[in-house]
């Protein structure tokens, strides 16, 4: 599963599916003004691989960053703390825009989301929590240590370095 | 692997799977006793559904919220019941309902049924824990045994098994249970017997009464009680009881009845049946190979066994060990009732006089050495009071609790804090206090030459103002006093004036706004109950009312009775300070006393207690609490560390304290939201918080210390986080 060739964009995205389901953190990376900021998030990928979604109150400074300046940088990996991950992981950085979720799209979604965290009801229904959803640009997806290759999720199309 | 057997069908194999009580009422029914028929749902059956329902990261994170060793028994009550809700909302999924549903009905069909914990370990010969887990009574159809089957299940976290989780191996990974589902035997006289008595080991005791254990195992109904000698198994001494009250079986459970004249003037068992009764316990004994503590019951005059287990006491070791004195602060229904009479009869009415009478003594006018013996007399007063407040009235603040879960078992809302809506009355005391300081802010406010001259301190020319002034610190005391283990006090009035001064700068704090009325939600509350349950829901409901009452109201009278210690402390303080020309303000009052008796004596100051200054390195962003009062509120942090503190309070500002005590309610009102070390839902300050609508977040570790005056603070009532900077 790890080390797969990854030439078509069907077989490219049926591993991304995968990846997704079996993590359940991703690192966020967000920006105040110049400088860069990174958490740990509770995600989820929608079956289309277009959205990311993740929660935070909004009294933290990764939702104020965002406030500001939108454009964000996720990453997941499965990496295992082991000497063959140099070979065998593969890590994922995702790029795009976020918005809050609100209206009919919420309960929808939220629903999604809850799914795969059950046990952040609480958290998610609180009214100081915002669901927010990242329009994901292009997946940058590395394997073999140096193999990169980029799916641009908006247009479908995939490019090898 | 089945989740679910019948007891005759248990063997050795499955002792694991099905837990000691199960496990030793299966021996005793193949060594031929009367035992009820029952299932036992296996442990397994448990693991399954809190993997299945998604049920198991939910608990975990309600464990971890915080450091087990930090939180309160009022902070573990919560966690408890919130896991609690979280079993009440969440179905039997369908794979393992099915596997339970056709053996539970094909038993029992309509018959009553008990259904009880059977936890591996809870009985073991290491460890017996009576009363740790739930039993529920009278449990009838296949539908409302699964409910209670969850009841059980969450009882695996219930308060008491949170506090002895460490001598349970309750470990929160690994922890299972099995549960028995059993035949009720409604027997006519019931009982238990211990086949060792714990305090003289040739011994042992019979304990019996008319009606159902339950009455019995509670508390409520006093047991006559036999003597035995182990040996001869004679009758060393029998003690009869005051028999009043049986509990019987109703149709939802059970209840609390007067006796009958006929069996009240005759003990509950004969010369024969205590001898039966005996040598059922030495046959158990015999079979277990240790001293067991069995619990019996005669139907007809037949008798069966509901349960044998091996004597052990909770050996609390020192005294320290609060535990068994939390677990008894679980008080009846029955108790609280008693209590409840007791609170607001005698000791609230005698608690209000005697304020009175020591306010009529003027400590001015008394030698040194009488005003040394008024401080100590006055002390002495005060400690009983205090003695009081935990023995009688800190108990009854169980009712809120008794009122809540039979609001969440029979309501079942998604919130399991919902009942405190019905509670919230918004006649406390402090509310009355805060009324009062309100209208004197208003006149403040109106008239601009008042507010001059007390912003300069001269002589109040206002008729009106100043009575009310008179009336409000005849009423509550000047505010500054503070009560608790600190007996500073401001002098005179200033305190107030301070505070009306800042009140009236502002707007008045607008009120809560309610988006029901109370009368609608208590009458659509009571709508759902009928005839005697819906007596018995509107008793309780009021009894969760005086309760929540008094959580507020104690606060204040003590707080009476504790200016009176401090004015004739205070008035020693400064007759020292005149004589020596030192100041003693913070002394110790058994050094004012000492100095007061003796003329020569210079009293030691208390070394002042600075508070934890943390590294400039280090910083807290984010705190983790308990959410005690819905809502977002975001200023600038007020810390008090000190009485006088409260007094620079201004509009708009977070309270960041250790605990609300009764002298800082006032600034409530003016505050975006309220941030406390102390933890719990129903304590103090949570319920002042949701009297005025305010964010409140409580048992936050080092609050004071943590954040600082001046920092901008978020507090998220909602999720109980507090956010700084």
């Amino acid at each position: 599963m790890r080390a797969i060739q990854m030439e078509k964009t069907s077989q490219l995205k049926k591993f991304l599916k995968d990846l997704f389901s079996s993590q359940r953190l991703a690192v966020l990376a967000t920006q105040n003004r110049r400088q860069p900021y990174g958490n740990l998030v509770a995600f989820m990928a929608t079956d289309d691989l277009k959205h990311l979604l993740f929660a935070t109150t909004r009294a933290t400074r990764k939702f104020a960053n965002i406030s500001k300046n939108p454009k964000v940088a996720m990453v997941f990996d499965n990496r295992s703390n082991q000497e063959s991950d140099f070979h065998q992981a593969v890590a994922v950085t995702a790029t795009g825009v976020v918005k809050e979720v609100e209206g009919p799209e919420k309960e929808c979604l939220q629903k999604l989301y809850l799914a795969k965290h059950p046990y952040l009801k609480e958290f998610v229904s609180s009214p100081t929590c915002a669901l927010l959803k990242v329009e994901v640009e292009t997946y940058f997806v590395v394997n073999r240590f140096q193999n990169v290759v980029e799916l641009h999720i908006k247009n479908e199309s995939h490019h090898s370095p | 692997m089945s989740l679910i057997i019948p007891l005759d069908q248990i063997k050795e194999e499955d002792k694991e799977g099905v837990g000691g009580k199960a496990f030793s009422l299966a021996l005793l029914s193949q060594t031929g006793m009367n035992v009820p028929e029952a299932l036992c749902v296996k442990s397994e059956a448990y693991l399954q559904f809190i993997t299945c329902a998604g049920l198991r990261e939910r608990i975990l994170l309600e464990i971890n919220r915080k450091n087990f060793k930090e939180m309160r028994w009022e902070e573990i009550w919560d966690a408890s019941l919130r896991i609690r809700n979280l079993f009440l909302h969440t179905p039997v999924p369908q794979e393992i309902g099915l596997e339970l549903q056709s053996p539970i009905a094909e038993k029992f069909r309509d018959k009553a049924v008990v259904v009880r914990s059977s936890a591996p370990g809870e009985d073991s010969s290491q460890a017996s824990f009576a009363g740790l887990h739930e039993s529920y009574v009278n449990i009838r159809g296949v539908e409302a045994i699964l409910e209670h089957l969850r009841l059980v299940w969450a009882s695996l976290w219930s308060d008491a098994a949170l506090l002895y989780r460490q001598e349970l191996g309750l470990e929160i990974e690994k922890s299972t249970m099995a549960v028995l589902i059993q035949e009720i035997v409604n027997g006519e006289r019931s009982g238990v017997a211990f086949g060792k008595n714990p305090n003289d080991a040739s011994q042992a005791v019979i304990e019996a009464v008319y009606g159902l254990n339950s009455g019995l195992v509670d508390g409520t109904v006093e047991p006559d009680r036999w003597i035995l000698d182990r040996q001869t198994r004679k009758v060393l001494s029998h003690s009869p009881a005051h028999r009043e009250k049986w509990v019987r079986p109703s149709q939802e459970g059970t209840h609390l009845e007067p006796l009958t004249p006929d069996l009240s003037g005759k003990p509950p068992l004969n010369d024969d049946e205590i001898r039966e009764i005996f040598n059922h316990v030495l046959k158990s004994e015999k079979h277990f190979g240790a001293p067991q503590d069995v619990e019996w019951t005669f139907r007809k005059e037949r008798l069966f066994i509901l349960q044998s287990r091996p004597i052990t006491t909770i050996s609390s070791g020192s005294s320290e060990d609060k535990r068994p004195w939390y677990l008894s602060l679980r008080r009846s229904f029955e108790n609280l009732k008693v209590l409840r009479k007791k609170i607001e009869e005698e000791l609230i009415p005698a608690m209000v006089e005697e304020a009175e009478r020591l306010s009529h003594q003027n400590c001015a006018t008394l030698s040194d050495i009488q005003l040394a013996d008024e401080i100590t007399r006055r002390m002495d007063i005060h400690g009983r009071w205090v003695a009081i407040y935990w023995s009688d009235f800190i108990p009854f603040a169980h009712g809120m609790r008794l009122f809540g879960q039979f609001y969440n078992d029979t309501v079942k809302p998604e919130d399991p804090y919902e009942f405190m809506v019905l509670l919230e009355s918004g006649k406390l005391k402090s509310l009355e206090r805060n009324q009062k300081l309100e209208e004197m802010a208003a006149m403040v406010r109106k008239d601009p030459s008042l507010a001059l001259s007390l912003e300069k301190f001269k002589t109040i020319e206002d008729k009106a103002f100043k009575r009310k002034l008179d009336e409000f610190i005849q009423q509550f005391g000047d505010l500054s006093c503070s009560v608790g283990e600190q007996t500073q006090c401001l002098q005179g009035p200033e305190g107030i004036i301070k505070i009306l001064l800042k009140m009236a700068a502002h707007p008045p704090a607008k009120k809560k706004r309610r988006s029901f009325h109370l009368e609608d939600l208590t009458s659509r509350f009571l709508s759902r109950f009928q005839g005697k349950d819906k007596h018995l829901a509107s008793e309780l409901l009021d009894l969760g009312r005086a309760s929540y009452r008094l959580r507020d109201d104690d606060n204040i009278y003590l707080g009476r009775i504790e200016r009176e210690v401090v004015v004739a402390i205070e008035e020693g303080r400064r007759r020292i300070e005149k004589r020596c020309q030192i100041t003693v303000e913070g002394a110790d009052p058994a050094e004012v006393v000492k100095a007061l008796k003796d003329s020569d004596y210079i009293p030691k100051r208390q070394p002042s207690t600075e508070p934890i200054k943390l590294s400039s390195e280090l910083k807290a962003r984010q705190i983790l609490g308990q959410p005690a009062g819905p809502g977002i509120g975001r200023g600038k942090a007020r810390v008090i560390l000190s009485p006088s503190d409260i007094f620079a309070f201004e509009s708009g500002e977070i309270l960041v304290c250790d605990a609300i005590e009764p002298n800082m309610t006032f600034v409530v009102p003016l505050s975006s939201g309220i941030v406390e070390r102390r933890g719990g839902m129903l304590i103090h300050g949570a319920i002042i918080a949701r009297e005025y609508g305010l964010p409140c977040v409580t048992g936050v570790p080092e609050a004071t210390s943590l954040i600082q005056t001046g920092d901008l603070v978020t507090v998220d009532g909602y999720l109980g986080i507090v956010i700084i900077g």
